[in-house]
């Protein structure tokens, strides 16, 4: 079997090489497959600095990691040929987070939708390129007539973006890298937006990575989540057990932190407390606002072990029962 | 803008001052090539002592032009047309430019959105508290000063050495706590805290929201709170007023409009939100907010409501009591 889109051990490192002292680690050792068999939704979640971006980049073939690979159907993407590169362009699709910067404000929304058309030879005439772009807009819930012929600023924000969402459909992609898709959108037009996605995953097969630092939508689309700390994956499985019953003290900080409607009012009280523990170099990463560390995750990163079929956790709390493992969250994602 | 029955002193109505802050009526207008228009629209609200106050809704929607109207921040075009507001008994509409300058931090204190941008980048913490303590008039001595500026940054939650930092050497939730201090130095009646935290992650927006409720009571200040968060606003504020379309449509206390939503647009503002509970709970909002030079006729929300009836497309609703203490601007309701 040949995994539609993988990273192996991928590091990226930020200003200098792995022994400059000054540089900036954005991703340690991260692994991840894809598998076309079976389309999915996976959610990548951390906060600013987390290295949540950088993995979309180094996924999209953006930016070239420090070490380690990205593959894309079993060829490492720097050793793609020219015919390959193409169809990995197509193949593999990007939304990002700002819907006013990716419009040029001089071109009608047209634009980003013809050019794909056009440079990928999608249609042999107009009528049919019209014909195409007509059924994107609508497959994402937008009346062409509304859309075409207009510049960006006639749309609002949360059209702009469903836009981008039908020009990445445009080239029947296998795999959607959505970059904070719904962060500048108004919550009411959050859900719709994140809807569309999940339409186009469950009615076209397409798999969706869908990067955020908002663990509530991440939990209402995604099938699997990754959650990320400083560069690391702190805890990653299946979306339901993840969320309902966190392992990682890093998740159940973030679960805690989510302001809930509720009439049940603790938010503002109970705040953990971390343990004064002076940050180790060479420990795990959470260690500083853990408020369960031991003497243990100062001196030692906890390896990622695989608690349950479908979860991995980082934590010296939770030891693999199976002891250490290679490449334990790239496997979970593709065994069925 | 002199509302009509509103004496010229600025003084009035004694025995009506339970509230620290009242806004009666108050329309802002944003003028435009096309024709004017109205962002507030009639928009009346009180604030007791020591309340919470939560203004939510959607981007234009009105809410943070009413927060700087209420400031009398707002610059051109944007204009205050009408109502007044009240800070105890002193309208602000009769006060003289100077004499509002005087009573912003002093009375009334903005917290701005994301804070990124409301500090000085080329000022030290200590130079930006100073600056606001001095600008009022509290001449203080050099070692006066200092304790005074480390005592603000510990009641934030900031350690001493902040004060000696530059606005670039602090994260995103240093900053907020640091405009916290600033709005906090000359002890304000009421703080307006406008989308505080809009650009913190979850973890610091919690945080830098205890502190905003701890220096809240600690002063005995009451908080107006304008945002469109209602998973935050359930968790912090004691009262909500909704806005759509520069209109109030439900005024009630929190508890009551987490249990049961009077107005369609609060109902469906709180099923918009992701829940942690259960999936498939999060619904979107069909339709767009309207265009506020262009309103619907009848009620502003009858195109995207889901109840609508003949009588919402040709007959405005009025803001009501429905019940006690709660108010909905719906025929339904």
């Amino acid at each position: 079997m040949t995994l539609l889109l993988e990273a192996r051990h991928v590091t990226k490192y930020f200003g200098g090489g792995l022994l400059d002292r000054d540089s900036t680690v954005a991703l340690e050792d991260f692994s991840f497959a894809i598998d076309s068999g079976r389309p999915s939704i996976t959610a990548i979640v951390g906060e600013s600095g987390s290295g949540k971006t950088t993995l979309a980049r180094v996924l999209l073939g953006l930016v070239a990691p420090t070490s380690g690979t990205v593959l894309y159907q079993g060829r490492d993407l720097h050793a793609l040929s020219g015919a390959e590169r193409r169809n990995f362009r197509r193949d593999i699709q990007a939304i990002f987070q700002d819907p006013y910067g990716v419009y040029n404000p001089f071109y009608r929304v047209d634009h980003v939708l013809t050019t794909p058309v056009a440079r990928f030879r999608l249609a042999r005439s107009r009528t049919e390129a019209r014909g195409l772009i007509e059924d994107a807009l609508r497959a994402v819930g937008l009346r062409p007539e509304e859309i075409l012929g207009r510049f960006p600023h006639q749309l609002s924000g949360g059209q702009r973006q469903r836009v981008m969402v039908a020009r990445a459909l445009l080239l029947r992609p296998h795999v959607i890298v959505a970059d904070e898709p719904v962060s500048m959108v108004d919550a009411s037009l959050r859900a719709t937006i994140l809807g569309s996605l999940r339409q186009l995953n469950q009615e076209r097969g397409i798999s969706i990575i869908y990067i955020t630092h908002d663990l509530a939508t991440a939990y209402q689309v995604a099938d699997n989540i990754i959650v990320l700390y400083r560069a690391n994956v702190a805890e990653a499985g299946d979306v339901e057990r993840v969320v309902k019953a966190p392992q990682h003290p890093y998740t159940q900080l973030l679960i805690t932190s989510i302001p809930q409607v509720s009439t049940e009012r603790t938010w503002l009280n109970e705040q953990p407390v971390a343990q004064r523990i002076a940050p180790g170099q060479t420990g795990c990463r959470f260690v500083e606002r853990c408020p369960v560390a031991m003497p243990v995750c100062q001196t030692m990163p906890p390896p990622l072990s695989r608690t349950e079929p479908r979860r991995v956790v980082a934590c010296h709390h939770h030891p693999d029962p199976a002891g250490a493992q290679q490449n334990v969250l790239a496997d979970m994602f593709v065994e069925s | 803008m002199n509302a009509p029955g509103m004496n010229a002193s600025g003084m009035n109505a004694p025995g009506m001052n339970a509230s620290v802050l009242r806004v009666e009526h108050l329309r802002v207008s944003y003028d435009h090539p096309l024709g004017s228009v109205r962002a507030v629209d009639d928009v009346s609200f009180s604030l007791r002592a020591h309340e919470r106050f939560g203004l939510a809704g959607e981007s234009g929607s009105g809410k943070s032009t009413m927060a700087l109207a209420i400031l009398r921040l707002l610059r051109p075009p944007g204009r205050i047309d009408g109502g007044e507001v009240w800070l105890d008994n002193i309208a602000l509409s009769s006060l003289s430019d100077d004499a509002m300058r005087r009573l912003r931090l002093a009375g009334i204190a903005l917290v701005p959105q994301g804070s990124m941008n409301a500090l000085n980048p080329v000022l030290r913490i200590r130079a930006q508290i100073a600056d606001a303590l001095g600008d009022h008039d509290m001449a203080l001595s050099r070692s006066d000063l200092a304790a005074r500026v480390r005592d603000l940054l510990g009641q934030v939650g900031l350690p001493p050495e902040v004060a000696e930092m530059y606005p670039h050497e602090l994260s995103g939730g240093m900053k907020q706590r640091a405009c916290i201090a600033i709005a906090i130095c000359l002890r304000p009646k009421v703080i307006i805290a406008d989308e505080p935290t809009s650009a913190l992650d979850v973890v610091v927006q919690r945080q830098v929201m205890a502190t905003l409720a701890r220096v809240q009571q600690d002063l005995g200040a009451a908080v107006v709170l304008v945002g469109h968060d209602m998973g935050l606003m359930a968790q912090f504020v004691d009262r909500l007023g909704v806005m759509y379309a520069g209109r109030l449509v439900e005024i009630a206390p929190i508890a009551e409009i987490i249990a049961a939503p009077r107005h369609p647009y609060t109902q469906m503002l709180i099923a918009s939100l992701p829940s942690l509970e259960r999936k498939g709970m999060m619904q979107g909002i069909p339709g767009l907010a309207p265009l506020l030079r262009d309103l619907p006729p009848g009620c502003a929300f009858h195109p995207r409501c889901p109840q609508a009836v003949a009588r919402c497309r040709t007959e405005r609703p009025v803001l009501r009591e429905v019940a006690g203490g709660i108010e909905a601007a719906c025929h339904l309701a």
